[in-house]
């Protein structure tokens, strides 16, 4: 039950720019694919596009092959869970999950039997007769979960379902998501802005940025091999350096990486270095890293946080880069502001031309 | 790294209550108004009328024209009502979850009937649908009678009482949202269905608030029927109308009787008002 979708635009006023432009992705069958991207990166409106509570100016959905671009939203038997949990809060929480097993007209003792399936399949059984006012935020999302579910549908979609939630329950119910498709094997599209939640636990991660996508591929490659600047400086939490292309190699400062086969010389190139992609060591003279290419900065302050001290390292050409060091690590190294310190860079993604925000 | 301690002082602050004094000068006043201007009136409309004993209102209320007036204020109001809450509830549902063309317009349009004097409301069907108005001929050619008939009546009883489910459903709608509709309709709930289970559910506080306002409002309407009305006793008259009559022929007692059951049907919605509000706090 794979989610095809081809060439999809939607336009909300004419003449503005599209929420959705040309966007086409596979999301593949019994997977979790995450749509990740910056809120406003038209994430949302391709899942309503998906489920058809939006219509698309151009472009189609194919689910499990059969093309539903004209079907209406009723007719698709998509499972949906918003961010904002959307349940019916006239009604008990057997009533909510009963409520699309009732509009397909089936005999009582199956709905009923259907409900307690579900009511069990998210832990929720002694709260049936509860009103959604009565239940906290994460049995809330677990009730639209089930909901969603007990109408069998042929693909999940989940819009932020954890966006409301606090970290802990964030978390939490993150690992029961991962259980729960590990048990239904059901293709599920989970919309996020959250990397940390797309890398960990889909196995498909289409990056999108201004209604189009910016990279899809698997949580490794998309966070070893950024395909776009955009992708780089998104995922990680990386800092920028600046420099041109010298004899071949991008020359960052002190520091010289490999380039792309493209690059000619004297053009400008930058490079994203993820926080925990630099060692630091103390002295110069202390070399012998091999194919690791050491460059000098000065520590402008450091801060720990939890088990690692994030320390802001000031380059001779004025960019500033973040490092994270364990925090043993960091005090073996016995640093104070001001200190010079070398850094290896572990990797990098260089890419060609100016960097602009 | 130090724990701060903060103690913050236990004086009781009192810049919004202000002192005692302004207190009990704005509660004096308050209470004041509002015996001059509600209660004593109230009262007196029940003293007039039970001025000659309880056989002489139940005469004045038990005689044919009273009765009639009764039923026609009645008919009015169960035909104004219900024409009210479906045009409420679809215009509500428009406004609340559609952008178009004229949005605004139609808003304005719908607070027309509050903003218009009623006596300019009457006028319009008059000259409409009167014998010199721009219907009125061809309406006459088949013997229909509007103005000065009960149509005229219950048409501008509709026109007057038009505003109050819309204006009472559309924000109810608009603050909650439409994300249990579309939850509904992606569980394969259809259109009507998700309108009926989901919807209606979600604001028939707001709706019912809406007629119970409605329903005061269209027994109660003089100015627009005064105009329409011709003052046909036992006919065209509502109960507001015959009030009127009675009083102008002197009988006082009479008038004070019809009057006080106005009054009646003002603290029921009151009450009936009060409990919506009551139990629309409460879910």
């Amino acid at each position: 039950m794979s989610i095809i979708v081809k060439q999809l635009t939607r336009r909300f006023s004419p003449g503005g720019s599209p929420a959705v432009s040309d966007v086409s992705f596979q999301a593949p069958a019994g997977a979790i694919t995450s749509l990740l991207g910056p809120s406003g990166a038209g994430k949302s409106t391709l899942l309503r596009l998906i489920c058809g509570l939006e219509v698309p100016d151009v472009g189609r959905v194919l689910i499990d092959g059969l093309d539903c671009t004209a079907l209406p939203v009723q007719k698709r038997n998509v499972g949906v869970v918003f961010q904002s949990y959307a349940l019916f809060r006239h009604m008990t929480v057997r009533e909510n999950i009963a409520f699309g097993l009732n509009v397909r007209r089936l005999p009582r003792d199956e709905v009923e039997a259907r409900v307690d399936e579900m009511l069990r399949l998210v832990q929720l059984e002694a709260l049936g007769s509860r009103h959604p006012g009565q239940l906290s935020g994460g049995q809330r999302q677990r009730v639209a979960f089930a909901r969603a579910l007990a109408i069998r549908p042929r693909v999940l979609l989940l819009d932020e379902p954890f966006g409301a939630l606090d970290t802990r329950v964030r978390e939490e119910l993150r690992e029961w998501l991962h259980e729960l498709h590990e048990r239904t094997g059901l293709t599920t599209l989970l919309v996020t802005h959250d990397q940390q939640e797309a890398l960990e636990i889909s196995q498909h991660v289409v990056v999108m940025s201004e209604g189009r996508v910016a990279q899809a591929g698997s949580p490794e490659d998309i966070y070893d091999r950024p395909a776009s600047p955009f992708v780089a400086s998104f995922i990680g939490g990386a800092s920028v350096l600046r420099g041109h292309v010298l004899e071949g190699r991008a020359a960052l400062g002190s520091l010289a990486l490999s380039v792309p086969a493209a690059a000619r010389e004297g053009e400008a190139v930058h490079a994203f270095v993820r926080p925990h992609d630099i060692k630091l060591a103390r002295s110069v003279s202390a070399a012998g890293a091999g194919e690791r290419t050491p460059f000098m900065g000065r520590v402008e302050r450091f801060k720990p946080v939890g088990g690692f001290v994030k320390v802001l390292l000031r380059m001779p050409s004025g960019d500033e880069v973040t490092v994270q060091v364990p925090r043993s690590e960091f005090e073996a190294l016995g640093v104070v502001e001001g200190d010079a310190v070398r850094a290896d860079v572990l990797t990098a993604s260089v890419f060609v031309g100016d960097y602009a925000i | 790294m130090f724990a701060p301690s903060i103690h913050l002082p236990r004086r009781k602050t009192r810049t919004l209550e202000g002192s005692p004094w302004v207190r009990w000068t704005l509660v004096t006043v308050a209470l004041g108004f509002l015996a001059v201007f509600l209660v004593v009136p109230l009262v007196a409309v029940f003293s007039f009328a039970f001025q000659k004993g309880w056989e002489a209102y139940l005469t004045a209320i038990a005689e044919p024209e009273a009765r009639s007036a009764i039923l026609l204020t009645l008919m009015a109001a169960v035909i104004a009502v219900p024409l009210n809450l479906v045009f409420g509830l679809a215009a509500a549902w428009l406004l609340a979850r559609f952008r178009f063309r004229g949005r605004a317009l139609l808003l304005t349009l719908i607070d027309l009937p509050f903003s218009v004097s009623p006596v300019i409301a009457g006028l319009i069907f008059v000259l409409l649908f009167g014998r010199q108005g721009w219907l009125g001929p061809l309406l006459f050619e088949h013997d229909i009678h509007v103005i000065f008939a009960v149509p005229g009546i219950v048409l501008a009883t509709v026109f007057i009482t038009l505003p109050f489910v819309v204006r009472e459903v559309l924000p109810v709608m608009q603050t909650q949202g439409s994300d249990e509709e579309e939850a509904a309709l992606t569980l394969g709930a259809s259109g009507w269905r998700t309108f009926l289970r989901i919807t209606l559910p979600k604001v028939k506080w707001g709706v019912l608030y809406g007629v119970i306002l409605c329903n005061a409002r269209a027994m109660g309407e003089f100015g627009a029927v005064s105009v329409v009305s011709g003052h046909v006793r036992g006919v065209t008259t509502t109960l507001p109308l015959h009030a009127e009559i009675l009083y102008n022929e002197y009988d006082f007692a009479g008038a004070f009787a019809v009057a006080s059951l106005l009054t009646l049907l003002a603290l029921v919605t009151l009450v009936l008002k009060k409990y919506v509000e009551w139990r629309s706090e409460a879910s």
